[in-house]
């Protein structure tokens, strides 16, 4: 497995290298560049921007430039962010861990939901129970999240008051303490309650399909004949089973998580870093919006990697 | 039937009628099966694919899908118990225990995520209040009787590390670890080697003598049928066609399906290029004939009264030798006169 890992590993250098081409000529693609910011306002003539421009190797040409941003993210150094003067890692750095905690108990919630109702449906097929499941679940895969945020937003924070409808943590709180924690909590309910819907409506069908599948199986006939309860059955020869091709979303989900929180963090105006990215595009600060993607396509390989790994725990059948 | 009995049935099967439902209609699968299994009696059940023989021993265990399928009618015996009455519940009780069931597929009939030992030791589990060490020390027990090597090792390996033998093996070391008093094997050699079978076999043979448990066998393989039966039991189209001792039936079989079946088997000493073969295809349940013979279509000894006479299982050489077919006059139907017959033609 450690071989195997190692490899795997190895195998995401010639990845890497070609998306940061990738990323690099997209950055390069894109109209403008920010020396709106990098700029005095009150001085700016085309001598100074020129000069200004050949200051910053602007003028070099593209492979050397490409050079000189490999060599630097090698080297941990991602840039300056225009926009917050302060270098890209720390930037990204303070708003990660909302992120992450956003994700988590969006994870959380997903999880607890989909095993309840997908195994609730996967046991009793065709029954009304299963019926109003599927129903919510075509439901929350069809529509779009940033509606599904709206109304949220609309029915649980403006009628009814339970949850505030932005921010991460409510000004003036003392870090560390159990308020702090419990404002928290209470401000990243909401959001990771949209945020996971999507997936939460999935994993619940797709565990009952497979627990419906399963269930017709030879193994779960000749359990029965050893006189294995109905029970047994279902919640540890069948989930057992069924839990194999769940793990090929959670890899998918720890990027998705990350990255995905786009939509949800900016109609919630959650600080994490799906709102810094949307920002970040909007003031051309290139050095962030280069650096998330680099952050996104390697989490995206990294997820695989785990979900690869997780079957090797999961299914006997395969060994690394 | 007039069965002396000199022996108490172990399993005794009345009147069992099972059906599907298929496009809402409900079809019978099998239909009016009486049978009797004695202790320590193997009993063979034979007929082509398609004749009900597995519908019949999944409905003895009560394995069939729920919903789509019932018992419309019928007792299922056992030691004087009817399990057609019985709740899933107290089914889970008897099943493992009392009677065990041994499947075609080795294959896939053990949960690919567990190991053999789990699967082994969840009988002994489900059965008894045995601790965990000495059921891991049954278990390899168990293993060592149904003659694996490196019991201790294969006890902790999951089943795709095992052959198709060796999975039937381990199938049926899970069948008798609580001395079952009956094990209804269906089909356990089909999906396996000619060499592996033939080890099989002894091996069920050997257990039924140590154990002392009677064994329905089902199966479509004759030899296997020559090889371990006591009684045999012929089935067509959801019904018994015929039963018999195994010598009788070898020697004098009555029913024309019986006659088609032994002369389908190759013989080593005859030279042909062509095997014989029975022509045609057992009707589906969904376009079962509703009067007269089931096997009319394909009988070459087939006569007028055949399709408008429902032949009637009866005794027709001795006592112990029944048969379903208008060629002997026990199997007239009790209300059936010639001249009834006659004027309604």
């Amino acid at each position: 497995m450690i071989s195997y890992t190692l490899r795997r590993l190895l195998g995401m250098i010639p990845l890497l290298i070609l998306i940061s081409i990738v990323v690099f000529s997209l950055a390069k693609l894109m109209p403008g560049d920010p020396f709106s910011g990098e700029i005095d306002p009150n001085n700016t003539s085309v001598e100074y921007i020129e000069e200004m421009r050949e200051n910053l190797g602007y003028n070099d040409p593209i492979p050397v430039q490409y050079q000189r941003w490999v060599t630097n993210l090698a080297q941990g150094d991602l840039g300056k962010s225009t926009t917050y003067k302060k270098p890209v890692m720390d930037v990204i750095l303070e708003r990660l861990p909302n992120t992450i905690f956003l994700a988590i108990t969006s994870l959380i919630i997903t999880y607890i939901l989909a095993f309840t109702l997908g195994m609730y449906s996967g046991r009793k097929p065709y029954t009304l129970g299963d019926n109003v499941i599927a129903t919510f679940n075509y439901g929350g895969i069809a529509i779009p999240q940033y509606i599904i945020a709206i109304v949220a937003i609309y029915f649980f924070s403006f009628k009814l008051g339970w949850f505030p409808s932005n921010g991460s943590i409510t000004p003036g709180l003392e870090q560390g303490t159990w308020e702090f924690w419990m404002d928290r909590i209470h401000h990243v309910v909401l959001p990771a309650m949209t945020l996971g819907l999507f997936s939460t409506a999935s994993y619940t069908q797709f565990l009952r399909n497979d627990i419906v599948q399963n269930s017709q199986m030879d193994y779960v006939r000749s359990a029965r004949a050893r006189g294995t309860s109905e029970s047994a059955i279902y919640n540890k020869h069948i989930l057992r089973n069924s839990i194999i091709p769940l793990v090929t979303f959670f890899g998918f989900d720890l990027a998705t998580l990350i990255g995905g929180a786009i939509i949800t963090e900016t109609i919630f105006t959650y600080p994490g870093i799906g709102m810094l990215f949307i920002n970040a595009i909007d003031t051309r600060d290139y050095a962030v919006v280069m650096s998330l993607t680099l952050l996104f396509s390697f989490l995206t390989l990294f997820g695989n990697l785990i979900a690869d790994l997780l079957y090797g725990v999961v299914d006997p059948r395969i060994r690394y | 039937m007039t069965y002396k009995q000199q022996e108490k049935d172990l399993l005794k099967v009345k009147k069992l009628h099972t059906g599907f439902y298929i496009e809402g209609k409900f079809h019978h699968a099998i239909e009016d099966i009486n049978l009797e299994v004695k202790p320590k009696e193997v009993v063979c059940v034979v007929g082509e694919s398609g004749c009900g023989k597995s519908v019949m021993s999944l409905s003895i265990m009560q394995l069939l899908p729920k919903g789509i399928s019932k018992i419309s009618d019928g007792e299922i015996l056992f030691n004087g118990e009817d399990l057609a009455k019985k709740t899933e519940k107290e089914m889970n009780k008897v099943r493992g225990r009392d009677i065990a069931m041994i499947f075609q597929e080795p294959m896939t009939a053990l949960n690919p995520v567990f190991t053999i030992g789990y699967q082994l030791q969840e009988v002994l589990f489900n059965h008894s209040n045995i601790n965990k060490k000495d059921a891991r020390k049954r278990a390899i027990e168990l293993l060592r009787e149904v003659g694996i090597p490196r019991a201790e090792k294969i006890i902790d390996e999951y089943p795709h590390q095992l052959s198709g033998g060796m999975r039937q093996r381990v199938m049926i070391a899970i069948a008798i670890a609580l001395h079952p008093k009956l094990l209804i094997a269906d089909e356990p050699t089909t999906a396996l080697d000619v060499t592996v079978q033939a080890q099989i076999l002894e091996l069920l043979k050997d257990i039924q003598e140590k154990e002392d448990m009677a064994i329905m066998l089902i199966t479509h393989d004759l030899g296997v049928v020559a090889d371990i039966a006591d009684r045999v039991i012929v089935m067509y189209a959801g019904q018994i066609v015929e039963e018999a001792k195994v010598v009788d039936l070898f020697t004098k079989p009555k029913h024309p399906y019986t006659e088609a079946l032994l002369k389908s088997i190759p013989r080593m000493e005859e030279v042909t290029d062509k095997l014989n073969t029975i022509q045609g295809v057992v009707p589906p349940i969904t376009n079962m004939p509703e009067v007269g013979c089931r096997f009319v279509d394909r009988c070459h000894k087939a006569f007028d009264s055949c399709k408008k006479v429902s032949p009637q299982l009866g005794n027709v050489n001795g006592d112990q030798h029944l048969a379903r077919c208008l060629l002997y006059e026990k199997c007239y139907p009790s209300d059936y006169s010639e001249e009834k017959e006659e004027i309604s033609l």
